[in-house]
């Protein structure tokens, strides 16, 4: 028998994929980082609605394994994970936790200035903006690499995109 | 018999899935790690743009073709790829160049292809153009750091110009299914190189002049060097079929 839906299981999923985290950057779930565009009911099949934030990222496929997985496991067994580009992800989309936590974790948030700042970058260890680009390229598709001039602890920096 | 649209889609796929085997193989081998690190970046976002045209050039087919399928079995004649893109990655410098010609040819061509009446080539555009901004900017800053550099970097860009320049024509002399991209070559030309004159300046390096140009690439005729590329990049699929990670 199909399960029956109503309008608290929206609610319920959202409460659910609120735990599923980036492969690569645990500390932020797919709602921190604006991945999770959409949930849609039909009939006896949940569809979740993600957006890649870099075309190649590999965690995409790892997320959408981690919905399946995680809605699986609280009774939820038809789930089909869509990605879609348009409109294209940007890091406006990047709640404000998200950006906190990033910075507790050691990865300068998103500066909306501009998408690679030259200098200035808040060191995320020692606060200063006394910092330089290293790389335009960084660990991960998203990250560029940094390196602060006070402390000297090189640092990612998460790309505005 | 593919559709023009089907085809198109493979070629813009083909054109970012060689250039992107042909960085990685700098993988492990860049000059210093951070620059190891880029040229694998832009790998990776040249195989994403790779996979959403070959899916949806994949779910046109509707005949069991994959986006895998595309990639790996495939025979030489049946990639449209351009020219410039199979050539070897030569020194540092001819790799640089030849990212940087094929990125000043993505930026303006995604720029108009954002705004296609199809909705999918719309939405690849639009998220794809994001990331040649970086890779034509990062492109660029070195194409000027080793052409205003040495005189030994010089020379090797003066090299790399030489043997990549003849095949920059192809880019701009369309295939009958580049129809559907509905866009004027000449513009696209004059975009493209508006930049080059731009950046080879800055470099201190010469704007090569009038050359016979090789074509070909579109139309499945390829240089050997492809085949090489091929074997390399198939071998898994084709010893152990249908094997799986």
């Amino acid at each position: 028998m199909a399960p029956i839906y109503n309008n608290d299981t929206i609610q319920a999923i959202r409460e659910i994929l609120k735990d599923v985290c980036d492969p690569e950057i645990p500390v932020l779930t797919i709602t921190d980082l604006g991945i999770l565009r959409d949930i849609r009911l039909h009939d006896d099949t949940i569809e979740v609605i993600i957006t890649p934030t870099y075309t190649g990222c590999p965690a995409m496929d790892t997320i959408a394994m981690e919905i399946r997985m995680a809605l699986l496991e609280k009774g939820y067994p038809k789930v089909k994970v869509t990605s879609v580009l348009s409109p294209a992800w940007t890091t406006d989309w990047m709640s404000t936790a998200g950006k906190q936590k990033l910075k507790q974790y050691g990865i300068a948030p998103p500066d909306s200035r501009m998408a690679i700042p030259e200098d200035g970058v808040e060191c995320p260890q020692c606060h200063t903006n006394h910092t330089r680009l290293l790389s335009a390229f960084g660990s991960t598709a998203c990250k560029a690499l940094y390196q602060c001039n006070d402390c000297l602890e090189p640092f990612d920096y998460f790309k505005c995109h | 018999m593919h559709t023009d649209l089907i085809t198109f889609l493979l070629h813009m796929g083909d054109n970012t899935l060689i250039l992107s085997q042909r960085n990685s193989e700098w993988c492990g081998h860049g000059p210093v790690l951070e620059q190891d690190i880029a040229l694998t970046n832009i790998a990776l976002d040249l195989l994403g743009q790779t996979r959403n045209f070959y899916q949806y050039a994949a779910s046109l087919s509707g005949d069991g073709t994959t986006e895998d399928s595309l990639a790996y079995l495939r025979t030489v004649r049946e990639y449209y790829n351009c020219l410039l893109v199979e050539q070897p990655n030569g020194d540092w410098g001819q790799t640089i160049l030849r990212q940087f010609l094929f990125s000043a040819y993505q930026y303006p061509l995604y720029e108009k292809l954002k705004v296609h009446p199809d909705d999918t080539i719309a939405a690849i555009a639009a998220k794809a153009l994001k990331e040649v901004t970086y890779h034509l900017r990062w492109s660029s800053e070195w194409v000027v750091r080793l052409g205003d550099g040495t005189p030994e970097s010089h020379s090797r860009m003066i090299k790399a110009l030489d043997n990549l320049w003849p095949y920059t024509g192809e880019l701009f002399d369309p295939a009958s299914y580049e129809q559907i991209a509905a866009i004027d070559s000449a513009i696209l030309k004059t975009a493209w190189l508006d930049r080059v004159t731009a950046v080879l300046a800055e470099a201190t390096l010469p704007l090569p002049g009038q050359t016979f140009m090789q074509s070909g690439g579109k139309k499945g005729l390829h240089s050997e060097h492809l085949d090489y590329l091929l074997a390399e990049l198939q071998y898994l699929q084709r010893t152990y079929p249908g094997n799986e990670w």
